[in-house]
């Protein structure tokens, strides 16, 4: 499979020859954790360093911190610009003072996840037994569960024993997930928002023509690119253009572009003809300038082998069993990326587990990335869900 | 509903059949009144199912376990003696197969707690003797091509189904529109006459 004649026209330029062979770190806030981390493919990563923001104030019982866990493409600047790409906070709707995840009264933790490029160990960082060289694709495969493990090192080095919450969408939400099984003595209450119990095939297939599209580019170079000088700039960012239209739904992209055109002038079956074209061009193109292309593969792949029922013989409910926090399970009715549906499974198996948990399906038109946008309702439902579960944890 | 901290007196009347520490579940729990007293002043373990969206928000925020889902399909979902006592508050003539949905409450709670709008009610009676339309009241108000009372029963209805079905009526009364009770209570036949609504705990036969 190529990637043949997807994204017409000059590449956006980012990849001049003789670029540094180790790309230089942004300094990051991060701590680095010698022991070794074992991880569930067997190997273990010979220390880690998890790069995290925090926001407001721990408080002296150390009782009102909030874990907010990101999404594929995510970074630990979840309230503030990032201060590499420049680009806002990713959440600074849903967090910050007076917002749904009020600073003012929780202090808000989030770290890059573990496969991450922005600035904790992931393919990016330096090989450990190879001096001058970078972990690539030989980076471990790491799952969900790794991740949560990596960030429960990271809480348990703020001096958390235990979190009042710990919130995320998509991937961030199987984080959520997986905290609360895992470690369900560490967290109050789990919120995983447009998530799912594990991926489906219609998820693994779409993440897999990303991947694909990075592997067919030609500089990819069998995943040593970084070493070569170049990028898969052009795969990336069809991995990326394909994703983004999982991420938002049909009505969105009609209200938004129609059949509008973008070059009235000359009809031509490559170049950008229809608005909607550009616009997941320019979504390719901006992504790959903040983004690495093993990290993609790693963090991808690690979400495919989400499957919280599949780890308790397809009975999700067992894999509750042990689960202590209160759930708010939150979903939109236009994501087709992670339906209604998911949600709704997680709500029921968790009630067979005897779980405390509230379910609500949102209705919006924007799809899967809803949980970004501006939606009120769902705002709202947050904030009374953690001013409620503040009031029964007895926090100021 | 009334923005006013006092339980409704309906709710009262039903709260009042249940054992404090009860675990219970409230099917079509509005913004969750029900529950959060019986959470707050009875110790229950009390959850909610309701279908509309904006009360379910309502009721999050409120810090209650609220499930948004339909009565007719959720039930099915929750395990074999989950509960002490279900809930459906004049919501039996709402959903799609009322039977079913008892027979599923009876399933998954030793106890079911069920009332309803008494289409036996003399006002109705004498309305579709005397006009022969579909009778309009305070509790019955909508057209019969809109209303969402698609399965109306009377109180004596609801004893024959008890009776065809097993289920043991451990304690019911009729009452008013706004809840209060009504001095017909231990005639079947007055109550069907008199009674604006039902109200029904019933057991396992």
């Amino acid at each position: 499979m190529r990637a043949k004649g997807i994204a017409p026209g000059p590449p956006p330029g980012l990849c001049e020859p003789g670029m540094d062979q180790l790309p230089t770190e942004f300094p990051h806030q991060s701590v680095t954790f010698p022991e070794p981390l074992p991880l569930d493919c067997g190997l273990a990563l010979p220390g880690i360093t998890i790069a995290y923001r925090t926001y407001g104030v721990l408080n002296a019982e150390k009782s009102n911190a909030i874990l907010v866990c990101h999404a594929l493409t995510g970074d630990q600047y979840v309230a503030e610009p990032n201060p590499e790409t420049g680009r806002p906070g990713w959440w600074e709707r849903v967090v910050g003072p007076g917002a749904a995840v009020d600073t003012g009264r929780y202090f808000v933790i989030c770290a890059n996840v573990l496969g991450g490029c922005m600035g904790s160990t992931g393919p990016r960082s330096p090989h450990p037994r190879r001096p001058g060289a970078l972990w690539g694709v030989e980076f471990p495969v790491i799952t969900i569960h790794d991740m949560v493990r990596a960030q429960k090192r990271l809480v348990e080095h703020l001096g958390i024993s235990r979190l009042f919450a710990v919130i995320g969408g998509s991937m961030g939400g199987m984080q959520a997930l997986s905290w609360a099984v895992q470690f369900p003595e560490m967290l109050f209450a789990a919120v995983p928002i447009a998530a799912a119990a594990y991926h489906s095939a219609q998820n693994i297939a779409f993440h897999e023509i990303g991947r694909q599209a990075i592997a067919a580019d030609p500089h990819f170079r069998g995943g040593h690119y970084w070493a070569q000088g170049v990028r898969p700039e052009r795969g990336l960012a069809v991995a990326r253009m394909t994703a983004h239209i999982t991420y938002v739904s049909e009505e969105a992209l009609t209200r938004k572009f129609g059949r509008k055109l973008q070059n009235a002038e000359g009809l031509s079956a490559l170049g950008e003809q229809f608005a909607v074209e550009s616009y997941l061009q320019y979504q390719g193109s901006s992504f790959v300038q903040r983004f690495d292309a093993n990290s993609y593969l790693t963090i991808t792949r690690a979400m495919d082998l989400f499957d919280l029922a599949g780890e308790h013989e397809g009975d999700l409910a067992a894999a509750f069993r042990g689960a202590r926090a209160r759930f708010l399970l939150v979903s939109f009715s236009s994501d087709w990326l992670f339906p209604t549906a998911q949600s709704r499974a997680i709500a029921r198996a968790l009630n067979h587990a005897a779980a405390n948990v509230s379910f609500v399906e949102v209705q919006s038109d924007k799809g899967h990335d809803a949980f970004l946008l501006d939606e009120p309702d769902f705002h709202a439902t947050l904030h009374g869900f953690l001013t409620g579960c503040a009031e029964q944890a007895r926090l100021a | 509903m009334s923005a006013v901290k006092k339980i409704r007196v309906d709710l009262a009347l039903i709260a009042g059949m249940v054992k404090p520490g009860a675990r219970v579940l409230d099917i079509g729990c509005a913004e969750g009144q029900l529950i959060e007293h019986l959470t707050r002043d009875k110790r229950c373990d009390a959850r909610g199912i309701e279908i509309d969206m904006r009360e379910v928000q309502r009721a999050i925020a409120h810090g209650l376990p609220v499930m948004q889902g339909d009565a007719d399909t959720e039930l099915v979902t929750y395990p074999d003696d989950a509960f002490d006592y279900v809930i459906l508050s004049r919501t039996l003539q709402a959903v799609e197969k009322p039977r079913e949905v008892l027979r599923q409450m009876l399933r998954i709670s030793t106890r079911a707690i069920v009332s309803f709008p008494n289409f036996g009610h003399w006002s109705l009676r004498l309305q579709l003797l005397a006009r022969g339309r579909m009778p309009m009241t305070a509790g019955w108000n909508r057209m019969w091509y809109e209303t969402p009372n698609i399965h109306p029963c009377t109180i004596s209805d609801f004893f024959a189904l008890c009776a065809m079905d097993g289920y043991v009526v451990e304690d019911w009364l009729a009452a008013d529109e706004e809840g209060l009770r009504t001095p017909w209570r231990r005639s079947r036949r007055l109550a069907n006459l008199f009674g604006e609504q039902g109200l029904f705990l019933l057991r396992r036969g």
